[in-house]
C-alpha cells in the first residue's frame, strides 16, 4: 500500500500490553458470561490493535475496528475449529476477504490461542510473518491468503463445495468488506452459491459504509444491497455487528434457510467505538499519534 | 511440416482419459470449468461423475478461486479453461490463491499459443508461458504429444503444489522414445548433437527434430532437447549444452520470452552462450490459420535451420 506521508507519524517505543488469551467462550456458559466473554475480548483486541498500529507505523485501523466483533464472535464461539486440529479435514473455514484488516485478525487469533501473543509485537517488521495481508503460508490458521479485494468469496464457495461434495455440515464463513463488493469477481461467486445451493456458506458483509477515500455510497453505491443478495440466492439477515449476543444468534442459525446460503449484511461503523474514529472516512489507514493512541485505551477501558 | 506422414493427435484426447482414469481411482478429483466442457473435451468426465464437474460459467476469476477453495477442502481440482482465458483474466487469482496460498490447484490452459488460429489474438495465449513464470511456487509443465501429456496429468494429481499445464489441440506427433517417463525439472535429450543445441517444448517440438534432419544433410550436428517444464527449467542440461555446444535455439508457440527468455535469463547467469528465440517477438499474430501462422513467425523447420546456422555459421 502507499503510505501518504502525513499520516506517518514518528514510531517511538510504545509500551505494549501483553494481550490476554481469552480462549473460546467456556462450553455451557449462560447467553450473559457469553456476552460479557466474547466483550472483554474485542476490547482487549482492539487494545492490541491500536497498539500495533502505533508500534509499525502501518495497518487499517478504521476496518479493523468495524470487523473485531464479527472476528471475536466467530473465532471465540462460533467456529468449529480448534489450534491442536488444524488439519482437520471437518473443520469449519474462515476467510477474512478484507486482508487489510489483518491486525484484527492477527489479534483475534492470539486472543483465542492460534497464534503466541508475543509474536503480535512482530507485526509488519522484516521477517515477520505478520505481514500488512494474511497469508496462508504464513500462519497455519489462516486458510487462504487475501489482500487484493474480491479473492475471498470465491475461495469460500470453493470450500462450501467440497463440504457440499463430502455430504459434511461443516461451515464456512467469510468476511467481506462493503466497499469490496465493488469487484466483480463476489458477484460471480454469490451466483455460483446460489445457483448450488452451498447452504453451508454464510457471507457476512462488513457494511461499515465507508470505503478508502469516501462513502460508498458515493463512490459506486452498493444498494438495494439486500434485495440484491436475496436476488442472487442468498437468504439475507441484517444485524447489528457490535451487538455480540445479536451475532452470536445469527451465526447460530446458519444456514438461515434450507437450501440457500446466508448473507448477514452487519451493520458496523469503521473505527468503533473511538469518538474520533468513527464513522470518518480519514480513518481507514491512519496511524493514531502517541495522545491518539491513550485517549483510545481509555475510552476502551471505560466501555 | 515434416509430420506430413506421422499420425497426428489432438492431446486433449489424452488429458481427458487421463483425467477420468485418475478421478475413478481418486475421489478427491474434480474438474472445474467456465462453460468449457466442449473445449476442454471433458464431455467422458461430465458424463461418469457429474457431480465431480463444476461449472461456474463464464467467469474465470470465480473459476481458479473456486478451485482454491476446493483444495483448502480437501479436493483434488484440474481448473481447466481455454489458456488465453485462463491466464490473463485469472491471472491474479493464480498469483494470490493458488501460487501465493500454496493451494494445490491444477490449472490447465487448454489449446494455448495461437491453437485458435484464426480467430485472432484475443483467443490466443502466447503471453500465459512469459507471464506465468515470474510467479514463485508455480510450476509450468507444457507435454509435447499424448503420453507425455497422460504423464503430466498423473504427475499433476500427486505433486504438492499449484500447477499449470498447457494443452494443445492443434495435432502433434509422438515424439517422445518408447517407455519415456516425465520427470518434472526435466530435460528430454531426443537427439544427440555437438554443434547447435534446439530446445524446443510443446507443439513445436516436432519442428525441431524435422529442423534438426535438414541441419544434419547441411553437415550441422543438431541436438534437440525437449523441455517439457518451463518452470522449474533444467539447468544442468542448458548449461551443459551451453558448453558442448556453439549456441543454443529456442523454439516456442509462444512469445519468446516464454521459454526462450527463461532459457536467457538462466544462461547469463550461469554459462552465457550464443542464442536464438524462435518464436514470436512482440507482436500481435495477423489473420491467418495455426499452421499459417507458425510458418509465418518462423516457427518451421525452414526458420529453426535458419536460426541454427546463424550460430555456426
Amino acid at each position: 500500500m502507499t503510505v501518504e506521508e502525513d499520516l506517518v507519524p514518528e514510531v517511538g517505543a510504545v509500551p505494549t500490553e501483553a494481550l490476554r488469551v481469552f480462549g473460546r467462550v467456556p462450553e455451557g456458559a449462560t447467553p450473559d458470561e457469553v456476552v460479557a466473554h466474547l466483550r472483554d475480548a474485542a476490547r482487549a483486541v482492539r487494545q492490541r490493535d491500536i497498539q500495533m498500529i502505533r508500534a509499525a507505523g502501518l495497518g487499517h485501523i478504521g476496518g479493523e475496528f468495524s470487523v473485531i466483533d464479527i472476528l471475536v464472535t466467530l473465532y471465540l464461539h462460533v467456529l468449529n475449529v480448534a489450534p491442536d486440529r488444524l488439519d482437520d479435514p471437518d473443520r469449519d473455514r474462515f476467510i477474512l476477504s478484507k486482508g487489510h484488516a489483518a491486525a484484527a485478525l492477527y489479534t483475534t487469533l492470539a486472543t483465542a490461542g492460534f497464534l503466541p501473543p508475543e509474536q503480535l509485537s512482530t507485526f509488519m517488521k522484516p521477517l515477520s510473518q505478520l505481514n500488512g495481508h494474511p497469508a496462508r503460508t504464513k500462519i497455519d490458521a489462516v486458510e487462504a491468503s487475501t489482500g487484493p479485494l474480491g479473492h475471498g468469496l470465491p475461495i469460500a464457495v470453493g470450500t462450501a463445495f467440497a463440504g457440499k461434495l463430502d455430504g459434511s455440515d461443516r461451515r464456512t464463513f467469510v468476511v467481506v468488506g462493503d466497499g469490496e463488493l465493488q469487484e466483480g469477481s463476489n458477484w460471480e461467486a454469490l451466483m455460483t452459491a446460489g445457483n448450488h445451493r452451498l447452504e453451508h456458506l454464510c457471507v457476512i458483509v462488513d457494511r461499515n459504509r465507508l470505503q478508502q477515500g469516501a462513502k460508498v455510497e458515493d463512490t459506486n453505491d452498493l444498494e438495494p444491497l439486500t434485495d440484491k443478495l436475496a436476488a442472487f440466492g442468498l437468504e439475507v439477515v441484517e444485524v447489528d455487528g457490535h451487538d455480540h449476543a445479536a451475532l452470536v444468534e445469527v451465526f447460530a442459525s446458519v444456514p438461515a434457510a434450507s437450501g440457500k446460503p446466508t448473507a448477514v449484511v452487519a451493520h458496523t461503523h469503521k473505527g468503533h467505538p473511538i469518538s474520533f474514529m468513527s464513522d470518518n472516512v480519514a480513518w481507514h489507514h491512519k496511524v493514531p499519534s502517541q495522545d491518539q493512541v491513550t485517549q483510545a485505551l481509555a475510552e476502551l477501558e471505560a466501555k | 511440416m515434416s509430420t506430413e506422414a506421422a499420425v497426428l493427435h489432438d492431446c486433449r484426447d489424452a488429458w481427458v482419459e487421463a483425467l477420468v482414469d485418475l478421478a475413478a481411482q481418486d475421489e478427491r478429483v474434480v474438474a472445474v470449468v467456465n462453460d468449457s466442457v466442449g473445449s476442454s473435451k471433458l464431455a467422458p468426465f461430465q458424463e461418469r461423475f457429474p457431480e465431480r464437474l463444476i461449472n461456474v460459467g463464464i467467469a474465470e476469476q470465480d473459476m481458479v478461486g473456486v478451485g482454491a477453495g476446493l483444495a483448502n477442502g480437501g479436493k483434488v481440482p484440474f481448473v481447466s479453461a481455454a489458456a488465453c482465458f485462463l491466464t490473463a483474466r485469472a491471472m491474479e487469482q493464480i498469483k494470490v490463491d493458488a501460487a501465493y496460498s500454496q493451494h494445490h490447484v491444477v490449472l490447465v490452459g487448454q489449446s494455448p499459443g495461437m491453437a485458435y488460429g484464426e480467430l485472432g489474438p484475443t483467443h490466443h495465449s502466447i503471453e500465459d508461458l512469459a507471464w506465468l513464470r515470474t510467479i514463485p511456487g508455480l510450476t509450468i509443465v507444457v507435454p509435447a504429444d499424448p503420453e507425455e501429456t497422460r504423464q503430466v496429468v498423473r504427475w499433476a494429481a500427486q505433486h504438492d503444489g499449484p500447477v499449470f499445464v498447457r494443452v494443445s489441440r492443434m495435432g502433434v506427433p509422438d515424439v517422445n522414445p518408447e517407455g519415456y517417463q516425465f520427470v518434472p525439472g526435466r530435460a528430454t535429450t531426443l537427439r544427440e548433437g555437438s554443434d547447435v543445441t534446439i530446445v524446443a517444448t510443446g507443439t513445436v517440438v516436432a519442428r525441431a527434430l524435422e529442423a534438426a534432419e535438414v541441419l544434419e544433410t547441411q553437415g550441422v550436428d543438431a541436438r534437440v532437447l525437449a523441455m517439457p517444464t518451463i518452470k522449474p527449467l533444467d539447468e544442468d542440461a542448458l548449461v551443459a549444452a551451453a558448453r558442448e555446444t556453439k549456441g543454443i535455439v529456442t523454439v516456442e508457440e509462444a512469445l519468446v520470452s516464454g521459454l526462450g527468455g527463461a532459457v536467457a535469463e538462466l544462461l547469463a547467469r550461469r554459462e552465457p552462450a550464443r542464442m536464438r528465440m524462435v518464436g514470436v517477438d512482440d507482436a500481435f499474430a495477423p489473420t491467418g490459420s495455426v499452421e499459417w501462422l507458425l510458418d509465418h513467425f518462423g516457427i518451421s523447420a525452414s526458420g529453426i535451420v535458419a536460426a541454427a546456422q546463424s550460430l555456426v555459421g
